[in-house]
């Protein structure tokens, strides 16, 4: 851990843009630009925000049965998905807990496969390892945006016009200026928007003209944050890891029914007694009645001053105007509505159960 | 009156053994957009250094420790509805305490606007 953090191809771009960089699972990235946190979050949800998520793992999988294979070490349907289109689905370890959270895409000869930052080091040779006959290869000569918020699909589409034509969970490589990109409409912020894989150096030019674009600002890690939270998406490491199974963190949906019903990836058992018997937790959204953020790390206790579970992830949410929160809580206080409280900083703080996502989600069907 | 200031970026302006207190406008945009604010209630005693309140922006939750010994006399209520006034105008209107002084050398601890100044760089 005490390696000099790495820094991506946008670093010098980040520090031009004013980005106040910091240290982040091993990267140098930024945590906010002069516009700050909330109006950054804030220009994402009302125009378009560019992220630099290069830190994250890009991996090519490679091999006539990829899919079939990485099944093996996967709970999602990868051998029906479509060419062109994505999935959001988690490595489990053998007792049904989660390694990573990941996007696969079918990229016709190939598989793309991303992965968190602060799990790249574990997941390649996870898969290495495991993926008998297939070719795991690491990019390290690309970079990874984002574009995202409702105007996403206006930015890119001036220097990519057949973005228009993609529905969510879509992927295809299409020229940008000149330069070959893999384009994917997806995200970690609830609205609209695209990631995009682009040489390295090509990046900035790329990102530059982007930001040309009257709707788009550059925006940091805080931002990114608060956005992800307030659509209810997790964050590795924080609301799920190695202890907690799909089923207890309501990812059920990521699990289509042939992999639930046959199993045949590390830890089935364990989650197919989950989905019948159901969990003793889940992990819900949570609403500080009062204006205090609650992070992560509080005691959830209910009415009884009982302790039925901890808050995950939690702050402000500029969107809601107020503070959110996700957590486990024993399942008999699961259901929206159930009021419970929350001790921050040795007070009692009254909260509610609340359905996520706090904002709705805008994506392109 | 006079105007203090602590090395954790609080200010105090003394008349008499009553001072006002906030934090500076440097703390402040140190925090970034400051969303709670969490203080003391009216009458609380503390020393030097104890955990008087604290300041939750969207970065993190920061506390705010005693620069000298006293007594709240009033806290601004301004600040639960508005806790952005924080970033706003932390040296006016959004003061954090009013308070009675219990020990008055302490403000010899205390550095004045140009010591405060070299001390942020």
């Amino acid at each position: 851990m005490t390696d000099t953090p790495k820094r991506t191809p946008l670093y010098d771009l980040h520090v031009e843009l004013g980005g106040k960089m910091v240290d982040f699972a091993g990267w140098e990235m930024p945590v906010q630009y002069p516009m700050g946190i909330m109006g950054e979050h804030n220009h994402t949800r009302a125009k378009a925000g560019l992220f630099d998520v290069s830190h994250m793992g890009q991996v090519i999988l490679r091999g006539s049965d990829a899919a079939s294979k990485l099944e093996t070490l996967v709970p999602a349907a990868l051998t029906t998905l479509k060419e062109g289109k994505a999935r959001y689905t988690f490595f489990t370890n053998d007792e049904g807990g989660i390694m990573d959270d990941l996007i696969v895409a079918n990229a016709g000869d190939h598989l793309f496969v991303v992965v968190n930052a602060s799990m790249r080091d574990q997941d390649i040779p996870h898969m290495a390892r495991h993926l008998d006959g297939i070719e795991v290869t690491e990019i390290f000569d690309r970079a990874l945006i984002a574009v995202q918020g409702p105007a996403a699909e206006d930015v890119v589409a001036e220097l990519c016009p057949a973005v228009r034509e993609m529905s969510f969970m879509q992927t295809m490589v299409a020229e940008i200026i000149g330069v070959e990109c893999r384009i994917s409409r997806l995200g970690y912020t609830g609205e609209d928007g695209f990631e995009i894989s682009i040489p390295e150096e090509r990046a900035v030019e790329i990102c530059r003209a982007l930001l040309a674009h009257g709707d788009c600002e550059p925006v940091g890690l805080g931002a990114r944050d608060s956005l992800r939270l307030e659509a209810g998406l997790c964050l590795y490491g924080n609301d799920i890891d190695n202890s907690t199974s799909p089923v207890e963190a309501s990812l059920t949906w990521a699990m289509q029914k042939r992999r639930r019903e046959d199993g045949g990836f590390p830890g089935a058992a364990r989650i197919q007694r989950d989905l019948a018997q159901g969990t003793a937790r889940k992990l819900v959204g949570i609403k500080p009645t009062g204006r205090a953020p609650a992070r992560a790390g509080v005691e959830v206790q209910d009415l009884d001053g009982t302790a039925i579970g901890a808050i995950t992830s939690g702050g402000f949410g500029p969107t809601v105007g107020a503070p959110v929160a996700m957590g486990y809580v024993a399942t008999e206080f699961s259901t929206p509505g159930q009021k419970i409280n929350l001790i921050i900083r040795g007070k009692a703080q009254p909260a509610e159960i609340v359905a996520l996502p706090f904002v709705t989600q805008n994506y392109k069907r | 009156m006079t105007t203090y200031y602590s090395e954790e970026h609080e200010w105090l302006t003394v008349d008499g053994d009553i001072a006002t207190i906030g934090i500076t406008q440097h703390a402040a945009d140190q925090l970034g957009e400051i969303v709670f604010v969490e203080q003391k209630e009216v009458g609380d005693d503390f020393e030097k250094g104890a955990d008087i309140g604290v300041i939750e922006s969207v970065k993190a939750a920061s506390e705010i420790y005693a620069p000298v010994d006293g007594e709240v006399l009033e806290a601004n209520g301004t600040l639960e509805e508005n806790p952005g006034a924080l970033n706003d105008s932390p040296e006016g209107d959004a003061w954090i305490y009013k308070i009675k002084l219990t020990n008055t050398d302490q403000l010899n601890d205390l550095m004045d606007l140009d010591g405060y100044k070299a001390f942020i760089g």
